[in-house]
Formats: C-alpha cells, sequence, structure tokens
C-alpha cells in the first residue's frame, strides 16, 4: 500500500512578464511511496526537486495532477525540513519548536529531542546567534517533534562540514529508527542517499522525470560501514553508467 | 565598567549641551533686551503660574485627547489598508494613485475642506488630522506587508497556523518594525498638524492658545507653552517608544 502517490501530468512555471517564456518543470511523474519507507531524491540542481516536495506540502497547488497522502489527505501531519532553516528570529530555540504545536507541546519530548540534538545548552537562545548547522538541527527537531506521518527534508545537511553532516545524519536516522514514517529526503549525495535510504529515485533535468529507481539492500545495521557504502556506490555507477552525469 | 564610564560621559554630554544652549540664550536676551525676547528665567516663572492656574494642562489635556483619538483611529484604518494593499497587487495598483494624490495634497487644504465642508466642529478637526496622516501610514505599512518573508509563510501553512496563529507569532513580528515607524513619523506629523486645526477652528487647545499669544504677543507665554509641548514628546518617546522597541529587538544580534 502506497503512503504517497504522485500522479503529475504537467508543472510549468509561467513568467508574468512574457507570455512565451515558459518552463515545464514536470512531465508525467509517477512515483508512488509506501508507508515508512525512506526515499531518496537525486537529481541535479534546479531539476525541480524542491518544487515536488512544495508540491507535496500543499504548499504549490498550480499543477495539472494528483498527489495523494494516505488514505485521509487532509489531516495527514507533514513535517517539512526546508532547505534554509526558516525559523522565527523572534523566537527562542525552544519556542520555535513550540510554536508548531497546536495543544500544549510535550515538554518531555521535547527535552529528549534537544538532548539527542545537543541543543540543550541553548534552548533559551535566538536562532541568530547560533550556527548554520545549530539551526538546522532546530529544523528538524521541529519537523520531528509533531510525529510527523510524512518528513520532507530538502538538502538539510548542505553546507554543513562533514564531521556534523555525519553527526546530523546518524542522529536523524536513529530519530526515524524510534519512530519510523515515511520521508522523502532531496539530496546531492550519493553516499550520503546510500547511507539512509530504503530506495533512490534518480531524476533528470527538467522537465523532470524518473530515470532510474533503486532499492538499497544493504542491511540497516551496516550502513554505518563506510566500506560497504562505497561499494554500493561502484557497483551502482557501473551499472547505471547514466547516474554519473547527473550528480 | 567601560561601558559605565560610557554612560557617564554621554549624560554630561547631555547635560552640558543644554546647559549651553540656555546660556545662548540668557545671553541674547540680555544683548536683545526686549520683550519679544524674554529671558529663560520669566519663561519659568509664566510656565508655573500658567500651570498652577490649570489653563496649561487643560489646553494641552485637550490637544493630547485630539491627537490620541485621530492617531488611533489614523493607525487602525492606516494598517488594515496598508496590509490589503501590500498583500493584493490589483488593489493596491488601483489605489496607488489615490494614496499619491492625497500624499501631496498640503495639509492645510484638507484642514480648510473639512471646515467648510463640515462645518467648525469637532469632528470635522479630528477628521482633517486623520486625513493627513492616513496615507502615510498606509504607505509604511504596505512597504512592511511587501516585505514580508514569503519563506517563514510558507513554514507556517506546512506546519498548519491558523489565520490567527500566523499573524501573531509570524506577521505581527515583522510588521512591529514599521508599525513603529509609522507611530513616530506620525506623533511628528500630527503634533504640526493639530495645531494648525485647532488655530484655525477650535476655542480650545494649544494652537488656539498660541493664536491668542500671537495676537497679544505675549512671546513668554509662547515658549512656556512651547516647552510643554516638547516636554510632552520626549516623555512619550522615553516611557513608551523606547521601552516597545526594546522589548520587540531583544532578539536582534
Amino acid at each position: 500500500m502506497n503512503d504517497i502517490t504522485i500522479s503529475i501530468q504537467d508543472k510549468t512555471y509561467r513568467s508574468k512578464h512574457a507570455e512565451d517564456r515558459q518552463h515545464q518543470v514536470i512531465a508525467d511523474l509517477q512515483l508512488g511511496v509506501g508507508r515508512n519507507e525512506f526515499v531518496c531524491l537525486l537529481g541535479p540542481s534546479g531539476c525541480g526537486k524542491t518544487t515536488l516536495l512544495n508540491m507535496i506540502a500543499g504548499l504549490d497547488s498550480h499543477y495539472q495532477g494528483k498527489i495523494q497522502i494516505g488514505s485521509l489527505a487532509t489531516t495527514a501531519r507533514i513535517g517539512y525540513v526546508f532547505q534554509n532553516p526558516r525559523l522565527l528570529p523572534w523566537y527562542t530555540v525552544r519556542q520555535n519548536i513550540e510554536v508548531v504545536f497546536e495543544q500544549t507541546p510535550p515538554a518531555a519530548l521535547i527535552d529528549s529531542l534537544l538532548a539527542d540534538m545537543q541543543l540543550s545548552d541553548v534552548q533559551q537562545v535566538y536562532p541568530e546567534r547560533l550556527s548554520l548547522g545549530m539551526q538546522r538541527r532546530v529544523a528538524i527537531i521541529r519537523a520531528f517533534a509533531i510525529n510527523p506521518d510524512i518528513l520532507l527534508m530538502d538538502e538539510p545537511f548542505v553546507s554543513l562540514d562533514a564531521p556534523s553532516a555525519r553527526q546530523v545524519r546518524n542522529l536523524l536516522y536513529s530519530l526515524w529508527q524510534q519512530r519510523p514514517h515515511t520521508v522523502l529526503f532531496v539530496s546531492h549525495d550519493l553516499r550520503e542517499a546510500i547511507a539512509l535510504a530504503d530506495r533512490l529515485i534518480f531524476l533528470s533535468p527538467p522537465p523532470m522525470r524518473i530515470i532510474s529507481d533503486i532499492p538499497v539492500h544493504i542491511p540497516r545495521e551496516l550502513r554505518n560501514d563506510e566500506a560497504q557504502i562505497e561499494a554500493f556506490r561502484e557497483h551502482l555507477l557501473n551499472q547505471h553508467p547514466a547516474i554519473n552525469g547527473l550528480l | 565598567m567601560l561601558t559605565d564610564t560610557f554612560k557617564l560621559n554621554q549624560s554630561a554630554i547631555t547635560l552640558l549641551s543644554l546647559l549651553a544652549l540656555l546660556g545662548i540664550w540668557q545671553l541674547a536676551a540680555g544683548l536683545v533686551h526686549s520683550q519679544t525676547l524674554p529671558y529663560p528665567l520669566q519663561v519659568a516663572q509664566v510656565f508655573w503660574q500658567a500651570t498652577q492656574s490649570g489653563e496649561l494642562p487643560y489646553h494641552l489635556g485637550v490637544t493630547l485627547l485630539r491627537l490620541l483619538v485621530s492617531f488611533s483611529i489614523a493607525m487602525v484604518l492606516g494598517c488594515a489598508i496598508g496590509v490589503t494593499l501590500g498583500n493584493n497587487k490589483t488593489v493596491d495598483a488601483f489605489f496607488d494613485h489615490w494614496l499619491v494624490i492625497f500624499l501631496n495634497i498640503p495639509a492645510l487644504v484638507t484642514i480648510i475642506l473639512c471646515y467648510v465642508w463640515f462645518g467648525l466642529a469637532e469632528s470635522a478637526a479630528i477628521l482633517a488630522v486623520v486625513i493627513n496622516k492616513l496615507p502615510n501610514v498606509i504607505v509604511t505599512i504596505r512597504e512592511g506587508t511587501r516585505a514580508l518573508d514569503k519563506d517563514l509563510l510558507e513554514m507556517a501553512e506546512c506546519y498548519r497556523f491558523d489565520r490567527k496563529k500566523t499573524l501573531v507569532h509570524v506577521i505581527w513580528p515583522q510588521l512591529h518594525p514599521f508599525v513603529m515607524a509609522a507611530t513616530r513619523s506620525g506623533l511628528a506629523l500630527i503634533w504640526k498638524i493639530i495645531l494648525v486645526v485647532e488655530l484655525l477652528g477650535r476655542s480650545n487647545g494649544m494652537g488656539y492658545q498660541l493664536h491668542l499669544f500671537f495676537q497679544l504677543f505675549d512671546v513668554a507665554s509662547l515658549l512656556a507653552y512651547t516647552f510643554a509641548f516638547v516636554a510632552v514628546i520626549q516623555l512619550i518617546e522615553w516611557l513608551l517608544l523606547r521601552p516597545l522597541d526594546r522589548k520587540a529587538l531583544r532578539w536582534r544580534r
């Protein structure tokens, strides 16, 4: 059973100034994502990955086609980690997490998430005083804390240095294992994608379509093993030479 | 320690600067030696008498009340219209021309027209002030609305903030500096206009009194009232606007 069923015939950006300047982003894209599946979307920059996530999140409804989420599309909770952290600068770290709750925020859960992400000490600090990496971690907590049905992540580790990226990635991964839910993860980094995902979806430059859809069969307990990841990557690139040109 | 000395220096400079101004005044009054430029002490005496007789507080109070009413109406209306125009390009394109015309009508013209059309009444006076102030508020708030961060609005939409929650947590904190700017420039503008309004068509208030002193060539009273006026503006700035600024901006780096 699919958790997300995407069937888009056409998504075109129209320039407001000139009628003739149209830019087709997506043409005939079919994609199903299973419940609690961790799917990575990979493709060249500007291919429309962010647009697709925005459409799934319901932020962009100007397209022809249908996106169905779960069985009750209106009540699905969506956590979205944007490419930039998008924290409210006038609220502290903790307030930024608490503000997304409709009812009383679960203090214990927020405490433990802050501790997991090593942000307990700065929970009363305003975001602009924190490094970008810390702000990204806050944004990840915010998305996780609402216990979403679907988690959308748009290159959440970009512009982090390698050790921080690895650290946050491991934290994300352990959070996901504690509380599995459907994840759509956009990435540029093939190693990162292999380490995290159940399935890799390779996308073409616009108009976007799926080039290949590859399951990652490395057992979960071996995902921290660099050699395993590297071997899978080598194999993948040999089997599908077209991918190399995309990344 | 360092900041303490700095603060001390600053207040010393303020004191010195005000004393210098007073000194120049005293000197000039001595040189001119005429009723048209009274000594600081004379003005202080007039101020004290006018305050004790209740005359100055009464007229100042009347003017402050008019200020409060017209300012509140202009701010509420201006914020509502400004947000609407900032959010809707078509409506904005239509009303932009009106705005430009109203911005360029001299204050005096609006005042005279209001009195001619609606009579020498309190409501006409308030209306004249509101019409003068409103376009400024609209333009400032419209700018603020256009500058709203789309990323944060998307975040709010994605996390299912309802209208009220979005307004309180996302929009208001961003509009706040623009509202403060409109408040500051608005107070400065209204202070000046309201005196003319009173001078032309009211039988009380600061403007009316100043007109009276002009006819009597009573410069000492004129200056005494002016100082009361300046003092009230500074009090509003220190006791109301600055604390509001500080409270709202403590998150900034």
